[in-house]
């Protein structure tokens, strides 16, 4: 590990990171044709109760984006808020630059802040976009200042039971390169989570779900698999 | 004095009379249009549409050949306007499309356009700025043949088809960019896919899930925006409200189609009636009987009807994706009404088409891709049993054993056909196809042409962008054309979407077949992986805009400007 080097990339992803902010909205403003407008959109993926007998959970999976087709401004916030304990069990907010690579893809570059379960600071490269198949697909890399190398992944699917009625299955994977002592975690995969969810569509932008997940949790002091219930709504603007 | 009071009256009698004389060859009208806003209710909640003179749609403009109109356009929005005359052959600076023709007409001020008509015809206009077409300002325009007309009729009616959305037109574009297929409420299920494979077997529905799945694209996209949000109306009025034409049993009757929609192709019908097109895009053709006809965005069908019975017909027109329709009614007394038909089952886009498009199975000549075009159904509800469950109600045109109806067209290879219909062998229901469509006047101009220009038609309509060659307008560099040169454009549809291609000022002469009387039109709709050629006689000097005319693709992207310069020397605006 050489703390320096990641010290580095962390000093120059800010710079970067102004850059493709001017890049955004610059872009906008002197195109002024209405091919090259900026939008701007909000999702609510997850925001739900979770459960079981001995957990109960409030989760969050929040992105959005301001900008063109090409050029964007990604924010995403994920965590959930363990309610008998009263603390959050995880808690992050990332601001990435993203620009249209191929023709379903991005690629995105920014940082992370987390502040739960501890507050670090992780530099974020990735790829969101649709697979062949129809595949949600969101891959990312977290570099941290003490250069620890952490990933994520999301697959997700839509079957239409009809035209309002969606059920979703997801995955999401997260693993970690190196064991990290001071966070208790553990190389290879540190988190599987598979859930199903059913949504009803009232409107497009709007609609409740039910559904559950299965986690499975490897760190450094336990293995925990659990079964989870969950109950929610997915809304966008 | 008396004498001199005697030669006024006789001059201004001598006046009268050479006014009178003068003006009978070439009138010169003056028209004002005032662009307002104006509260309507069209589905029951009052919403803003933009009129022209208080009129929605616009009122009809009725010119003569020969005639130099004047026209006034006075804008009383909050934001700029343009009123563009679509289909009529003018000077650039008058072709009203901001940011090319001229700079837009800014709030409170008044543009005065001057041309003079050199054709006749059923025609249209309409708002050129900021998506207000789609707010209704659009309006028709019948231009009078200065040698008469070549048809006699009783009665002159105008169809103006056009949708409505209670969404303002950005609110759309901004979901359509976040979720393209917000609008498709027919996309296939899970339960589908079990009938398929019940129906179809295992091996062809997976095969065509992975196709599809593949491509990440959706063969019920047949629309982008429906009859979710849309009101389908005739002559800015709702089915309900069933805007009725009368007659007198054994009239002979014209009616003006113009699709002044924003993003729909409507299929239309006269169930009891034959019609009787005589004019595609303001241009005379041989008359084609037929009893249904597809009009794409922003084209023109004239056709004669000769109702013989004392009875109500529905003049019935369903949206290309069945997810609406607009009605009204011929009828002999006001109050009437026939029975109005069940939408059929919405169409999928086929497989083939898309192969055709994706280059699956066809060689890379230019050849085998209008081979493999031509000969496949645009609409293709064969390969989807569970469409069909009324085959009854079924669009006979659509159904499995056209394919053979189809293939009696291929002596035309490498031409313009349609699919979309062709005669029926059982139900000898005919539906019109461009392969019909002959000018009624062997075109002077026609030669081969000078060159060739190949455009794509593509986009992705998961992120809502859509473009030629795989750039959007703001990307590209205009398209320069030589005054004088025959070019043909070879139109090659890369996506899923039909796009009617607009060209302004000048005319595209369709490529079905028919040498020198190819028809002549403005708008050209290119099908699902279809490849089309049209000849250009370049005869108007300018910038012009050259765009799809579905609303938000021309917004989004699918646009170029024209730039026509004499041969060694560029264009100077306002030459």
């Amino acid at each position: 590990m050489t703390p320096s080097l990641d010290n580095h990339f962390i000093r120059h992803s800010i710079p970067v990171f102004v850059a493709a902010v001017l890049m955004v909205f610059g872009s906008g403003r002197a195109a002024a044709q209405l091919d090259d407008v900026i939008y701007n959109y909000l999702k609510f993926e997850r925001f739900e109760y979770e459960g079981n007998d001995n957990i109960h959970l409030f989760k969050w999976d929040i992105e959005g984006w301001t900008g063109s087709d090409y050029n964007k401004l990604w924010v995403k916030s994920e965590g959930d808020y363990v309610f008998d304990q009263g603390i959050f069990g995880r808690a992050d907010l990332q601001l990435l630059y993203s620009r249209n690579i191929a023709t379903f893809w991005d690629a995105q570059i920014g940082v992370r802040r987390a502040f739960e379960p501890e507050r670090t600071f992780d530099g974020v490269i990735g790829v969101q976009g649709l697979a062949p198949y129809f595949f949600e697909t969101e891959a990312a890399m977290f570099i941290s200042e003490n250069g620890n190398v952490l990933g994520r992944f999301k697959l997700a699917y839509e079957l239409l039971l009809t035209q309002r009625l969606i059920a979703q299955p997801r995955v999401e994977i997260n693993v970690s390169a190196d064991d990290i002592e001071n966070r208790g975690v553990k190389a290879g995969i540190t988190e599987f989570e598979a859930g199903l969810r059913l949504r009803y569509e009232i409107v497009r932008e709007f609609a409740p779900y039910i559904g559950f997940d299965y986690v499975e949790e490897q760190s450094l002091l336990e293995h925990k698999h659990t079964v989870r219930a969950v109950a929610g709504f997915r809304a966008w603007f | 004095m008396q004498t001199l009071n005697a030669l006024i009256r006789q001059c201004r009698i001598a006046a009268f009379w050479f006014a009178l004389l003068s003006a009978l060859p070439a009138r010169a009208g003056t028209y004002d249009l005032v662009i307002d806003q104006k509260a309507v209710n069209v589905t029951g909640r009052e919403r803003t549409a933009l009129v022209a003179n208080g009129s929605l749609p616009a009122p009809t403009l009725r010119w003569r050949e020969g005639e130099e109109v004047t026209l006034r356009v006075t804008n009383r929005l909050d934001e700029p306007t343009s009123i563009h005359w679509h289909g009529i052959v003018l000077p650039y600076d008058m072709d009203g499309v901001p940011g090319i023709s001229f700079p837009g007409i800014p709030p409170g001020e008044t543009f005065t356009y001057r041309f003079k008509l050199r054709q006749s015809g059923t025609y249209w206009y309409h708002g050129h700025s900021a998506m207000q077409e789609q707010l209704g300002l659009m309006g028709a325009i019948i231009v009078e043949p200065v040698k008469g007309d070549t048809h006699t009729y009783d009665r002159d009616y105008m169809v103006i088809l056009s949708d409505w959305s209670d969404e303002k037109p950005h609110r759309v574009l901004s979901k359509l960019k976040k979720q393209s297929d917000y609008y498709n409420f027919q996309k296939r299920t899970v339960f589908d896919f079990f009938r398929d494979l019940s129906d179809k077997g295992g091996k062809e529905t997976l095969a065509d899930r992975l196709a599809w799945g593949e491509m990440r694209m959706d063969p019920t996209d047949i629309a982008d925006v429906t009859g979710y949000t849309y009101k389908f109306l005739v002559n800015g009025q709702t089915s309900e409200a069933n805007w009725t034409a009368l007659f007198k049993p054994g009239e002979r009757i014209r009616l003006r189609f113009i699709n002044g929609a924003a993003m729909t192709h409507f299929d239309v019908r006269i169930p009891g009636l034959k019609m009787r097109v005589i004019q595609a895009d303001g241009q005379d053709v041989e008359p084609v009987d037929v009893d249904e006809f597809r009009i794409a965005v922003a084209e023109t069908y004239d056709v004669l009807v000769e109702p013989r019975e004392t009875r109500a017909y529905t003049i019935f027109a369903e949206a290309m994706d069945r997810s609406g329709y607009a009605r009204a009614t011929l009828a002999p007394r006001r109050g009437m009404r026939a029975e109005v038909p069940a939408l059929r089952p919405r169409p999928l886009v086929s497989l083939a088409e898309m192969g055709a498009a994706h280059g699956m199975n066809h060689g890379s000549s230019d050849h085998g891709a209008h081979a493999a075009t031509d000969h496949s159904p645009a609409t293709e509800t064969g390969t989807s049993g569970h469409e069909g469950h009324d085959m009854a109600g079924m669009d006979p045109a659509a159904m499995p054993d056209m394919n053979h109806a189809i293939s009696s067209h291929a002596s035309h290879e490498g031409h313009a056909m349609a699919d979309h219909g062709q005669e029926h062998a059982d139900t000898g229901h005919r539906v019109l196809s461009y392969a019909d469509l002959k000018s009624a006047e062997k075109h002077a101009d026609w030669r081969e042409p000078d060159r060739e220009i190949t455009l794509r038609l593509t986009g992705t309509m998961n992120r809502y962008i859509w473009s030629f060659n795989g750039k959007k307008y703001s990307e590209a560099e205009p398209i320069r054309l030589k005054y004088g040169e025959r070019v043909r454009f070879t139109y090659i549809n890369e996506t899923m979407m039909n796009h009617p291609v607009h060209l302004h000022g000048m005319w595209q002469d369709l490529d079905n077949g028919k040498g020198p009387f190819n028809p002549r039109k403005h708008v050209v709709n290119v099908k699902p992986g279809e490849t089309v050629h049209v000849d250009v006689p370049v005869d108007a000097p300018g910038e012009w805009a050259f765009h799809c005319h579905l609303v938000y693709h021309m917004e989004t992207g699918m646009f170029r400007k024209i730039i026509v310069e004499y041969p060694d020397t560029a264009v100077k605006k306002g030459a």
